[in-house]
């Protein structure tokens, strides 16, 4: 735990998503989870446009509406109230989940509590028996988007790490993450395993791996 | 051919028994039939399961008609409420099932549901808890979890427009459980802001065409649930 404390500060939540805003390629459909991942939003290069899905029945999803131009019956996945942007379109909840599951959304950017070093993601239980299970489309997400990216610290609060070798909590997916984006490292998923595409300024190969409780291989010069 | 019209929305519920299955249509407040389901409450029904994407918020409409001790066994994606205690309460204190499904999964069963397909094969749960003791098989390298149909005794609708035959629209995210819901269901009740005549509503324009619903009630100003509990209201 004091580790991490001894390392340098490493990204910010908006840093992170404007890193993995980068990676998402002009013309994406995009759907982003709650939390960190609603960020990569504003960090939409400038030469480029993402539509945006919302699984409740929304593509062409727009910023959060003004003050007192909030609709009750226009919100997100989160249930918070949106806007629509030109060319959006309205759909019930079976199209919305067969562009997820039918491979037709590019890229999901989730939050996760583990990540394994084969790719699995863990996201929606603690799977303690008073917790109230709730998974969401979570679980559609990770089987059916093309590209499953993942925002998150790269510890929890108690100083755990969240790059593991398996994970402890139950699964939302086997082998479906691609890419983590943690306030220390950008991390590709692999054949071989976990292997650094990025460090943050100040932040050294060596120091990643002593926060991580799974191999990582170097970054590959380019 | 008799009409599909009710006076209020009491009279539509009225027959609703115990133990009746039941879809309600709604995303958290969007496209929630509350006028309905406050109906049911009056009415009184119990031992029922229901189906809906959550569990309700404050203590209005679904959240209200859970903790009236109405429903048995909630089948729902995300049992988490903003502002309720309800569902979990009840829950950890054994007093209600939950029937956790991933809401893709949740969206097909229904659809599948209304479209007489029984069962169908999807990727989603593979390798997690949620696919324990299902059949699993192989197509094409990959692997898929057999998923059975749902189906109810009723479902409860919110809609922007109904025409006097049952062609409903909707208004924007307030669409997303309602359509399927609409066909999954033996008998269809819906609550309408509109109530149009025959030949208003553009056929192009159509959402849910009128075969799938059964009885129609005029809501005009239906009550908004986060303004409800905004305001601090409970119901009853």
């Amino acid at each position: 735990m004091n580790k991490i404390r001894a390392i340098a500060e490493g990204w910010s939540r908006d840093q992170m998503a404007e890193l993995a805003a980068m990676d998402i390629p002009d013309g994406a459909f995009v759907n982003l989870g709650i939390g960190i991942p609603e960020l990569v939003a504003k960090y939409v290069p400038n030469d480029r446009e993402f539509i945006y899905h919302t699984e409740n029945g929304l593509l062409g999803m727009g910023g959060a509406p003004a003050a007192g131009e909030e609709d009750p019956e226009l919100i997100n996945a989160g249930k918070k109230p949106v806007t629509v942007v030109p060319g959006a379109s309205y759909f019930h909840h079976a199209d919305s989940f067969a562009m997820i599951r039918g491979g037709h959304i590019d890229v999901c950017v989730l939050g996760a509590m583990q990540v394994s070093e084969n790719g699995d993601l863990a996201n929606w239980s603690t799977g303690k028996p008073d917790a109230i299970p709730a998974v969401g489309g979570a679980m559609d997400l990770v089987a059916g988007v093309k590209t499953i990216f993942v925002i998150t610290q790269h510890s929890t609060k108690d100083g755990a790490s969240k790059l593991v070798r398996d994970c402890s909590y139950p699964l939302t997916g086997k082998g479906v993450v691609s890419r983590i984006y943690t306030d220390l490292a950008v991390v590709d998923v692999t054949a071989e395993g976990f292997r650094v595409r990025k460090l943050a300024p100040g932040v050294s190969f060596d120091e990643v791996c002593g926060v991580t409780d799974a191999p990582l291989l170097p970054m590959v010069e380019s | 051919m008799t009409g599909k019209q009710f006076q209020s929305a009491a009279a539509a519920i009225a027959d609703i028994p115990d133990g009746a299955t039941i879809m309600i249509g709604g995303f958290g407040e969007a496209g929630s039939p509350t006028e309905l389901i406050h109906a049911l409450i009056d009415q009184g029904t119990k031992d029922l399961t229901v189906v809906n994407n959550n569990t309700g918020n404050g203590h209005v409409g679904l959240a209200a008609l859970i903790g009236s001790g109405q429903v048995a066994k909630m089948i729902c994606s995300y049992p988490r409420s903003s502002l309720s205690r309800v569902f979990p309460d009840l829950y950890r204190a054994g007093r209600i099932e939950l029937e956790l499904v991933p809401q893709g999964t949740l969206a097909e069963r229904i659809r599948a549901g209304g479209a007489g397909i029984p069962a169908f094969y999807t990727a989603t749960t593979v390798g997690t808890p949620l696919a324990d003791g299902k059949e699993v098989r192989r197509f094409d390298d990959r692997d898929y979890v057999l998923e059975r149909a749902l189906t109810a005794d009723f479902a409860l609708i919110k809609c922007e427009t109904a025409d006097h035959k049952g062609n409903l629209t909707y208004n924007k995210t307030a669409r997303n459980f309602n359509p399927i819901m609409c066909m999954a269901a033996t008998t269809t009740i819906v609550q309408a802001r509109r109530i149009v005549a025959a030949g208003d509503t553009d056929p192009e324009h159509v959402v849910t065409p009128g075969i799938f619903v059964d009885r129609l009630v005029e809501v005009s100003a239906p009550q908004v649930e986060s303004q409800l509990i905004a305001d601090g209201v409970t119901y009853p």
